[in-house]
């Protein structure tokens, strides 16, 4: 117990003094995560706006597994990306392989569906309210789909953030496309597995912190932004 | 509000129409709507045509805001058929037409925003255009407030500006006024009025007897999904043929 404060105390000590090393893969951490938010966010709003409005043979079962997929092991993402980008893979020739690019795919991948079925219940429930004044306006689909993702804009952002929480504090993914590499592509959760199976609790304990304090300052933006947009009266 | 000077913006519609063939006359032959084993409108004719305000009216359940959407084309008939200047709703048709419903939904934007959506839509982006319409509907000055938090009166105009964005040559109107005070209800009265006069077709259901009297050209009774009867507004308030209609106008519950 008293190792376990010793180790807290060290840890708050490293975040304090602005640690080198810390703020690397803090850094690595939220390049690779917002990154990959991105990504998904540009797939998977889209998607999850014609899943919205969309009615054609098929959809359910397309909403099934787009539901079933949120719960995609990181494990099995890494593994399939591993497979592909491997140099016995079909894009192997790539070479991405151990880089954060190779993370950044795997976070997407993992998150995509999130953002996809996420985005499509809160589009689908603006949609049920503007669809007879849509209509009436005879509006293409396009445009449809271009009004709800600007009404629904604050909602979606909870989406997006809800993409980046779990993108950002996954380690199975990362951990087995990004190899854990001293300064190349050693994230937050892969160092917090490598330095508590060494022993080395200081510096996993303040990336454990950073982390914690990521994961608040995210719900604190929400419910900021969702605050904000009632009072405006836009959500 | 600068309404004669809003007004005198708006293109009329007899300019508008140019080479386009005309949607009125209006013909509907044998139109039913059935949900279950129930017609809500039941084998429903009616002739209009070309100018003037029709008022839809008729106890609650007589098939009134229905007849507007199939009208419209927001719902599909069962049966029967719609014909607009000759020819079946299309797209094209009904692009020519807009409908303000009872309430008003309003997008998540301001009140501006709101009219450039429907200006843009349709191509027709300019600023000038859309001050023109919220010069007409008095929301000039709130033009930069958050659509939602208008009071139900303001969102109510903002409805029927952004109606009349799209230059319609057909403006249905679902009891428009029914949740507003008396003096909200005037200002959408004397707009519609004025819609009216430069020529487009106005089809409006009420409830307000007063307000069918002000505005009406004929006034169309339903009762039991079908046209009970279809006479000049005078003639309806004065002397109407059938005795549902005069139980209507005196406050009496039809059964």
């Amino acid at each position: 117990m008293q190792d376990f404060a010793e180790a807290f105390g060290l840890a708050f000590r490293l975040v304090l003094s602005g640690d080198g090393d810390l703020i690397e893969i803090v850094l690595l951490s939220l390049q690779v995560s917002l990154t990959a938010t991105a990504m998904s966010c540009l797939i998977g709003l889209s998607l999850g706006a014609v899943l919205a409005i969309a009615r054609f043979p098929g959809r359910n079962a397309i909403l099934i597994v787009v539901n079933a997929l949120m719960g995609l092991p990181p494990v099995v993402v890494g593994l399939l990306v591993y497979l592909h980008l491997s140099r016995a893979g079909p894009l192997g020739f790539l070479g991405l392989l151990y880089t954060p690019t190779a993370m950044i795919i795997a976070q997407t991948i993992l998150i995509t569906p999130i953002v996809i079925a996420l985005s499509r219940q809160v589009i689908e429930d603006f949609y049920m309210e503007y669809a007879e004044q849509f209509r009436s306006l005879c509006l293409t689909r396009r445009q449809i789909v271009q009004a709800l993702l600007w009404d629904a804009r604050f909602s979606l952002l909870t989406v997006a953030l809800a993409g980046f929480g779990r993108a950002v504090a996954e380690v199975g993914a990362v951990m087995i496309v990004g190899g854990n590499i001293d300064h190349l592509t050693r994230v937050m959760t892969t160092a917090i597995a490598l330095e508590t199976s060494k022993g080395a609790l200081p510096l996993a304990l303040a990336l454990g912190i950073v982390l914690m304090v990521i994961a608040l300052g995210v719900n604190a933006g929400v419910q900021g932004i969702r605050l904000t947009a009632s009072r405006l009266a836009y959500a | 509000m600068r309404e004669s000077a809003a007004f005198d913006t708006l293109t009329s519609t007899a300019v508008r129409l140019g080479a386009t063939p005309a949607l009125l006359p209006l013909d509907v032959r044998g139109l039913t709507f059935r949900i279950g084993n129930k017609n809500l409108i039941d084998g429903l004719d009616l002739n209009l045509d070309g100018d003037g305000i029709t008022t839809i009216m008729g106890p609650n359940g007589a098939g009134k805001s229905i007849l507007l959407r199939l009208l419209h084309g927001l719902i599909e008939p069962t049966g029967g058929e719609i014909l607009w200047g000759g020819n079946p709703l299309t797209k094209d048709t009904r692009s020519r037409q807009a409908l303000v419903f009872q309430k008003p939904v309003l997008l998540r934007r301001s009140v501006s925003a709101n009219i450039d959506f429907v200006l843009s839509a349709r191509n027709a982006a300019c600023v000038g255009r859309r001050m023109d319409l919220l010069d007409l509907v008095g929301l000039a000055e709130k033009a930069t407030q958050p659509a939602r938090l208008l009071s139900g009166g303001e969102q109510q105009r903002l409805a029927l500006a952004r109606a009349l964005a799209t230059e319609p040559e057909v403006l249905f109107l679902d009891e428009p006024t029914a949740s507003l005070d008396p003096a909200s209800a005037h200002v959408i009265e004397t707009i519609v009025a004025g819609v009216a006069r430069r020529g487009t077709r106005v089809i409006f259901v009420t409830h307000d007897i007063g307000q069918a009297k002000r505005l009406a050209s004929d006034v169309v009774f339903l009762n039991r999904g079908q046209v009970a009867e279809h006479t000049p507004a005078r003639q309806f308030f004065e002397k109407p043929r059938t005795n549902a209609a005069g139980a209507y106008l005196a406050g009496q519950l039809i059964l």
